[in-house]
This record gives C-alpha cells, sequence and structure tokens, in this order.
C-alpha cells in the first residue's frame, strides 16, 4: 500500500503551541533522545489513525530556517536528508504575518505542507477573525484551525494529515516573488545545473536562494557534493557582488524583505479585526513583573520559591525516600557474603561501594523531580525571558547571558544548590559563548555537598567568628564565577559563537498539569538513563584506586594478631557468666551482628511504641542474644554485655585503623603523596590530598574520607577534635586555603556528565574538570604562601582575599565587551 | 517634521516607522526574524530595570532586545502616543 506508515515533522516558531499539538497528537507514546552532535533535545512519538501508523518528529521551534542556531540547522537537515511525508507547520494564529514569514521557507523546500493555525481561541479573544478558506487558497495548501488547549481541531488535523502525506500536491504553493533577485535565482539555477547534480539530490530553487542569501551551511554542502565546487561558489559570490553594487542591499536582506512582504501580502486579505480591546492580560502581569522595582524583587521571590519548593522541600522527600534505597541496600548486604571479625570480602565490599555510589544520586531524585516540575512550569508560563530581561545588563558584562540567571541560582548563587540540574537546564541559553562560560562556572557555585567541609572547617579554625566566616564562603564563590567567567570568555571561549540576544517575549500562559508533570517525568528519566549508568562505571575505577593494592601481608599479620588479642581478653572477661557457649566460634559473629542491627533499627525510630515492636521482634528472632543485648537485672548478663561493648567498640576501631591505612596504601594515597610538593604551597598535606582526590566522586565523601583518615583516637571524638589533634601544625591559614580550593573544586562525576552532554563534547568536560583544580590551587596558594609571607592570621587572609577578589570582580566588568558581531 | 534616529535612543512610551536596517547577518537576520520589518510601527514599552535590554512592541506582540542591537534598527520618531 506504501501508505500505511507515514512520517509527520512538525515545525513551527517558538510560542505557537507546537508542543501542546504534539502531546495531544501522540498522547503519552513519546521519546526523547538528542540530535547526533548538537544538545537539541529530539521528541519522537507515534499514534494511530484508522490502520495506518503516523510517527510524529517534534521539529525544535525556529524563527526561521537559516543556518545560524542549531535548532535551525537540525530543523532543515530534518526536512532535507529524512524526507518527512508531510510537516504541519503548527503556527500562532494571532500572529499570523510573522508566521507565514517561516512557512514561505518551508514551501521553497517542496514538501507537503499543511498549515495548522492554533489558538484559534486566542486570536479571536483579540478581536481577531481569520478566513482559513481564503488563506488556505492564497497559499495553496489545506489550512487547518485548531484550538488543542479547548480540545478543538484535533481530528480535522489528523484527516488532513492523512490526505496529504506523500501526496503531489493539488496545486502548486504560493512562491515569494524575489523582485530584483528574479533574475539572479534563476541564472543561478541554470549555473548549479551545469556545474553539479546537486539540482537531483535538493530542490533547485531552493538551493539558489539559498546560495543568493549566503548561507554557509548551503555552501558547504556544495563543497562537499560537488566536484568542481570552486567554480560554483565563485558565480555565487559574483552574482552576490553584482546584486550588492545594483541594489545596494546585502542580498540576505532583501530575500527575507520580499519574504515578510509575500507573508504580509497573503495575511492582510485574511484578517478582519476588530476594534481593539484595550490592554491585554500580558501587559498588566509585565508592568509589575518587568517594574523597576517590583520586577527584580518579584524574581527574588520566584527564585526564592524555586529553591524552596525543589531543594529544601525536596530534601524532606528525601526523608521517605531514603528509606527505600536504604532498604534496597540491606537487601543487597543480605545476599552477600558475610563479613568476618576484621576481614570483609572484596565482593561484598564492591558492590555495597556500588549500591552506595547509585544511592548517592538517586537520592537526589525527588529534589530533581520537584525542580525539573517547577522549570517546566516557569517555562511554559513564559517567565523565563521576563527573568533573563531584568538580569542580561548585570550579566553580559562578564560574558554571560541573562539567561544565566536561572541555572547560577540552581547551582547555588548562595549556599546550597546542585550543579546537576543547574547545567541541564543551561540548554536554553541562546549564545553559544555565553552557554559554555555558564556551564563552565557552575561547579564552581556552593553546591549542597560542599558544605560540610565547610562546617568542618569553620567549627574548628573560625570558631571565634561564625558568621563572618560563613558569609565569606557564601558570597565568595559569586566573586570568583563572574571574573573567571569573563576571563573564559575573553580567552578559551573569544571563537564561539556569539548570538543576538534579540527575543520575544511571548503572552503569560497557564501551563497545564499534564504538560509540566510529563515534561518533568521525561527529564527525571533522561537524567537516570544517562547518567546512572555512567557512574556505575566510573565507581568501579575509584574503587580500585582506593581499594589496591591495599594492606601488605606483614600488617595484615599484625591486625590478626590484635584481633586474635581482642577476642581472647573478651572470653576472658566471659568466662563462668554461663555465656561461654553461646559466643563460641561463628557464634560471636552472629551476636555482633545480632547487636549492631538491633542498634542500628533503634537509631532510626523515635516513638517508643515503634521501639517497642522492634524489641519484641529481635527477642523473638533470638532471646538469648537478646538477653545480653538489654541484660536487665541478670548480673551473668549485665558483665557479658559490658564485655561486648568493649569488645565492638575495640572491633570498629580495628576496622577504622584498617580503612585508613587501605587508603594511605592505594593508588589514591600514592597520588596523594605524589603531589605534596605541588599542594605544599597551598598548604595540604597528603591526607588532605588524598580527602580531595576522593571527593570526585561526590564532594560530601570528603569528610568521611578524613574521617577515616584522622581515625586514630577513641571513636568517641568528633572529628573536629580528631582533626584539630592530629593536625598540630594547621592553622587557620591552612583550613582558609582548603576552603577555598573547595569552593573551586572540580565537578563531581554526575555534574562532569551533565557538563559533557550539554556542551556536547568530550572535551569541554575535561576543561571543566581540569582549570578549576588549577585555578583552585593558584588560588589556595596564594592565600596559604601569601597569608604566611605577609604573617596574615586566618580572619586577615579571608579580609584580604575578600578585597581583591571584590576589586577584581568590579574591575573585570569594566573591561569593555567585545564590540556587536556584525559586518 | 520627524527624525531620522537609531532605536536606542527612543525612550519609553516612543512610538517610532522603521525605516531600515544597518546590521546584516545573524543579527540583521534575527532582527527581521522577530518581525523588526521596514515600514512597520513600533513602540517602546520600557526598559529594564538595569537601563538596557529594552523591550518594545510590533505587531501585537513584544521584543526585547540589547541597546547595542537597537543601534542598527534604524526608525523615524512619531512622538509619543
Amino acid at each position: 500500500m506504501g501508505t500505511d506508515k507515514i512520517i509527520l515533522a512538525l515545525a513551527g516558531q517558538p510560542n505557537c503551541g507546537k508542543s501542546t499539538v504534539f502531546n495531544a497528537l501522540t498522547g503519552a507514546r513519546q521519546h526523547v533522545a538528542n540530535y547526533p552532535g548538537v544538545t537539541v533535545e529530539k521528541m519522537t512519538g507515534w499514534y494511530r489513525y484508522g490502520d495506518v501508523r503516523v510517527t510524529v518528529v517534534d521539529l525544535p521551534g525556529t524563527y526561521s530556517l537559516t543556518s545560524y542556531s542549531p535548532e535551525e540547522r537540525v530543523t532543515r537537515d530534518f526536512i532535507l536528508h529524512q524526507a518527512p511525508s508531510v510537516v504541519v507547520n503548527t503556527m500562532d494564529a494571532s500572529s499570523l504575518k510573522r508566521c507565514l514569514y517561516f512557512t514561505f521557507q518551508l514551501l521553497e523546500m517542496e514538501i507537503p505542507v499543511i498549515l495548522n493555525l492554533n489558538m484559534m481561541d486566542v486570536a479571536q479573544n483579540r478581536g481577531m477573525t481569520i478566513d482559513t478558506e481564503a488563506l488556505s487558497r492564497g497559499l495553496g495548501i489545506p489550512v487547518v484551525p485548531t484550538a488543542i488547549t479547548k480540545g478543538k481541531g484535533k481530528t480535522d488535523l489528523q484527516a488532513a494529515i492523512l490526505e496529504t502525506a506523500g501526496q503531489v500536491l493539488p496545486s502548486v504553493p504560493a512562491r515569494v516573488d524575489y523582485r530584483e533577485m528574479t533574475s539572479y535565482i534563476s541564472s543561478l539555477q541554470e549555473r548549479v545545473t551545469a556545474l553539479s547534480d546537486l539540482g537531483d539530490l535538493y530542490p533547485l530553487r531552493w538551493l539558489a536562494i539559498k546560495l543568493m542569501e549566503g548561507d554557509e551551511a548551503v555552501r558547504d554542502l556544495v563543497r562537499e557534493k560537488t566536484k568542481d565546487y570552486a567554480r560554483l561558489l565563485a558565480a555565487v559570490d559574483q552574482f552576490r557582488q553584482q546584486f550588492r553594487v545594483a541594489m545596494d542591499t546585502a542580498p540576505d536582506m532583501h530575500v527575507a524583505n520580499c519574504r515578510y512582504q509575500a507573508a504580509e501580502g497573503i495575511a492582510r486579505p485574511c484578517i478582519t479585526r476588530s476594534k481593539k480591546t484595550g490592554k491585554s492580560l500580558t501587559d498588566l502581569i509585565d508592568t509589575l513583573v518587568c517594574h523597576k522595582i517590583a520586577g527584580p524583587v518579584f524574581m527574588v521571590g520566584v527564585l526564592w520559591s524555586l529553591y524552596y519548593l525543589s531543594i529544601v522541600q525536596g530534601y524532606q522527600i528525601t526523608n521517605y525516600t531514603w528509606p527505600l534505597l536504604a532498604g534496597f541496600r540491606n537487601l543487597v548486604s543480605d545476599v552477600l557474603p558475610i563479613p568476618g571479625f576484621i576481614d570483609v570480602p572484596l565482593i561484598r565490599a564492591f558492590f555495597l561501594w556500588l549500591v552506595d555510589s547509585v544511592n548517592a544520586l538517586l537520592n537526589y531524585i525527588p529534589i530533581f523531580f520537584i525542580l525539573f516540575a517547577c522549570i517546566a512550569f516557569l517555562e511554559d508560563s513564559g517567565y523565563m525571558p521576563r527573568m533573563a530581561f531584568i538580569m542580561d545588563r548585570l550579566f553580559s558584562r562578564y560574558g554571560l547571558h541573562g539567561q544565566s540567571t536561572l541555572p547560577m541560582v540552581l547551582g547555588g548563587i548562595y549556599v546550597g544548590g546542585c550543579a546537576v540540574p543547574a547545567v541541564m537546564s543551561c540548554k536554553g541559553i541562546p549564545d553559544e559563548r555565553s552557554r559554555l562560560a555558564t556551564i563552565l562556572i557552575i561547579p564552581m557555585l556552593n553546591c549542597l555537598a560542599k558544605v560540610p567541609l565547610y562546617v568542618l572547617l569553620i567549627n574548628i579554625y573560625f570558631a571565634q567568628h561564625k558568621g563572618w566566616a560563613m558569609f565569606f564562603i557564601s558570597t565568595i564563590s559569586m566573586l570568583m564565577v563572574l571574573p573567571v567567567s569573563k576571563l573564559l570568555t575573553l580567552t578559551v571561549l573569544k571563537d564561539k559563537e556569539a548570538a543576538p540576544f534579540v527575543m520575544e517575549m511571548p503572552p503569560y500562559h497557564l501551563p497545564t498539569v499534564r504538560g509540566v508533570l510529563g515534561c518533568a517525568l521525561e527529564r527525571v528519566w533522561l537524567f537516570i538513563r544517562k547518567i546512572t549508568t555512567i557512574v556505575v562505571a566510573l565507581a568501579v575505577v575509584i574503587f580500585i584506586l582506593l581499594q589496591f593494592p591495599g594492606i601488605g601481608p606483614e600488617r595484615m599479620d599484625h591486625y590478626q594478631a590484635r584481633r586474635d588479642a581482642t577476642v581472647s581478653s573478651f572470653y576472658e572477661e566471659i568466662a563462668g557468666t554461663g555465656y561461654e557457649a553461646d559466643m563460641a566460634d561463628n557464634s560471636l559473629m552472629a551476636m555482633i551482628r545480632f547487636w549492631e542491627n538491633y542498634r542500628n533499627k533503634k537509631m532510626r525510630v523515635k516513638n517508643p511504641e515503634a521501639a517497642r515492636a522492634i524489641d519484641t521482634e529481635f527477642e523473638a528472632a533470638n532471646a538469648r542474644f537478646f538477653s545480653l543485648v538489654k541484660p536487665g537485672r541478670d548480673r551473668d548478663a549485665k558483665q557479658v554485655n559490658r564485655a561486648l561493648k568493649t569488645l565492638i567498640r575495640e572491633r570498629s576501631q580495628l576496622l577504622q585503623e584498617m580503612r585508613a591505612e587501605r587508603i594511605d596504601n592505594s593508588f589514591l594515597g600514592y597520588a596523594g603523596k605524589a603531589l605534596v610538593p605541588v599542594s605544599q604551597w597551598a598548604g595540604f598535606n597528603w591526607r588532605v590530598n588524598v580527602a580531595l582526590l576522593g571527593a570526585f566522586a561526590a564532594k560530601e565523601s570528603a569528610v568521611a574520607t578524613l574521617g577515616a583518615l584522622y581515625e586514630q583516637g577513641g571513636a568517641n571524638e568528633s572529628l573536629e577534635t580528631r582533626m584539630a589533634r592530629g593536625e598540630e601544625g594547621f592553622t587557620p591559614l591552612h583550613a582558609l586555603a582548603l576552603m577555598m580550593f573547595m569552593a573551586l573544586y572540580p565537578p563531581c562525576l554526575a555534574t562532569s556528565i551533565a557538563v559533557k552532554l550539554q556542551s556536547g563534547s568530550i572535551k569541554w568536560m575535561l576543561f571543566a574538570m581540569g582549570y578549576p583544580m588549577l585555578l583552585g590551587l593558584v588560588v589556595a596558594s596564594l592565600i596559604f604562601t601569601g597569608g604566611s609571607l605577609l604573617g596574615l592570621s586566618g580572619l586577615q587572609a579571608m579580609a584580604a582575599f575578600y578585597l581583591l577578589a571584590l576589586g577584581t570582580t568590579i574591575a573585570a566588568g569594566f573591561i569593555t565587551a567585545r564590540q556587536a558581531d556584525t559586518a | 517634521m520627524t527624525i531620522q534616529i537609531t532605536l536606542d535612543q527612543l525612550t519609553p512610551g516612543t512610538c517610532c516607522t522603521i525605516i531600515g536596517l544597518s546590521a546584516a547577518n545573524m543579527l540583521g537576520q534575527r532582527l527581521l526574524d522577530m518581525g523588526i520589518f521596514p515600514g512597520l510601527t513600533l513602540r517602546v514599552i520600557r526598559n529594564a530595570p538595569l537601563e538596557d535590554p529594552m523591550q518594545v512592541e510590533i505587531e501585537g506582540y513584544s521584543i526585547s532586545l540589547r541597546h547595542e542591537e537597537a543601534r542598527f534598527v534604524e526608525v523615524e520618531a512619531d512622538g509619543n502616543r
């Protein structure tokens, strides 16, 4: 039959309700992916109409079909190379004229086009009546009016699609009259046919028009597909030059002008406007939202709510979801081989590490879900461009973009963001240079995971001035980020494409629940799929780096001797209590596990009823063991209980010492030591180096690793005391250098992957990982070595560095920006 | 009496007629894509809180652009409306 499969492409300008049409057509049968090599999302879906299966590709929204942005290139390439059976050009009925300008570009590509006038209801509310019959006659293509959000017109559209798909059009569609350029275009068509066989592959007239426009992508196409391209392109250049001289206008401007006039010619007779109905609601909202004072206040309110809902409330939800993840870990832990007194089977350690790494990431899902939903809400509502409008002036001074606002807030402009969603939300920034700059600086903002280390160090070394130190660390990241972004823009990013800021401020819409939740779900799913797999792979690498070569046989003997001593002194303690038989050999480990399980479960519950339930459960499981955990008044049991407590404490101390020694003897430990000659300028010893290297997997682990390394003292002391004692020579200046290094720390694993996804290249990911390390080392060395030379105290160095950063930021803002990119 | 100036010089509330664009390539194309065409009437709605960019209304939809970009739009001021 040939027609039982249809490929339908949806094309149109942004904000025309195209995704609503897509959702209405395909329902839940959707699939998101990226176009190869670019960060543009490719939405595909399908539906069945009668016995025909229609695959729908939602092309990115673009205003035009030139080749200036990746979205435009993707759209055009899809139409050229995938040859869809039909293109549905969805448009906002209320801005018909500008939309027809786009339609004409589609028609020039000589594919079957259906014009879908969406949002007819909005147009009618604005007092516009559109004669669709006349429009269809004028354009020579089918026109289907719809109001999809009101549920109108969907079946008409589907019927028209079926009728038009793959057919030779009954009439020739309208053409743009290029006036003075017409003769140039036809001469060029002849040249193209004479010098190449491009005409067999692509619409000839379209090629000629594009070449006259000077379209770079089409010139590349010519170079690629034609042997004698030099002659052809020389002819093109000559034509363009002749036209420019004769008409005194740039050929591309002339082309756009003619298209617009053609659009005007078609649209004008079809529209009747009744009397204008005063100020629209959008205008009224804008008076508040873009107001000089109320605007910024409103924006802070919106951003605060976003932060509050996702980061704060999201964390509340993790209190409920974490037990699920912990339950999964326990399940895995039960299946794995049981640990011995001091020797943990490698396979157990490995799988638990893997589960922990993945869990750490999955734990963020509630946060991401709320965040993505909020972002989808803001995007759909039309508020985003207003935010960019307010902030652009400030950010553009530093090479960023008005649309960098949202990513920076998510990343933690004050304290407590997360770089992963922040990097993911950079997608919308149209200017490639600013987008990359934003992606590269986000990891330097204060994500939540950096906070534990800050708190730890501030509590030890700046205990007298906690408030100031917290203020310093919360605001310094902003003062680092802006000059660094400026520096990147002036150096590595200077050759990147910059795009004009010019953007539409669309009318406000009330987003639909389905649209918002659907979008949030899709993005979370994409995140899980893309990031989790890579995290698993890298977790394996880090595990190996941390475990091997490990503790040597000699030291192992030493630990075994200590274990034997501990165990035999335990048996001595309990001799004559009547419990010896219960504690013999394997039963001892069972007892220890029973004890630990009980303590773990008890720790998590607060209300007495649940606590009693746990007691009953454990008593039922093993009454004998339970009488030792809760000895009551029995003297013998009490004695064993005391001995057990000592035994368990000593065991955990042994385990911790071994963990520390294993890290010490691991590849990562060696690396930490090897880095000392460099890191000493920043005041870092090898232990700190190891903690910082380990933090790459997730920054939270820096404190945990330090914890493991400083585990020499009694287990009851807090890490603060241990660290303060363990590092006699460690001063507030050291701490400050360490804090600043952490502030500038390279992106964590998950963020690095997000950087790769959003920048579209491994090269940028590696750069994003490398340069903060260097910068961090320089800054930390400046603070430590400089501070030591000048004899500054930690607080003085803090103040001095703050002023320096503030000065640099202000100075960087005054460096004159590049000239506007015009020719 | 009309004076020919560029769009960036206009203050909020002013209406003008677009005469031409002195930008080509990407910026020129983008301005045209957004509907800034010679012959149309444009109204400056407001400047952003930090003075830049500016918001203008044309044919019933609103567009924001930087003053630096508005320099390339030649207009004829119609006065306040």
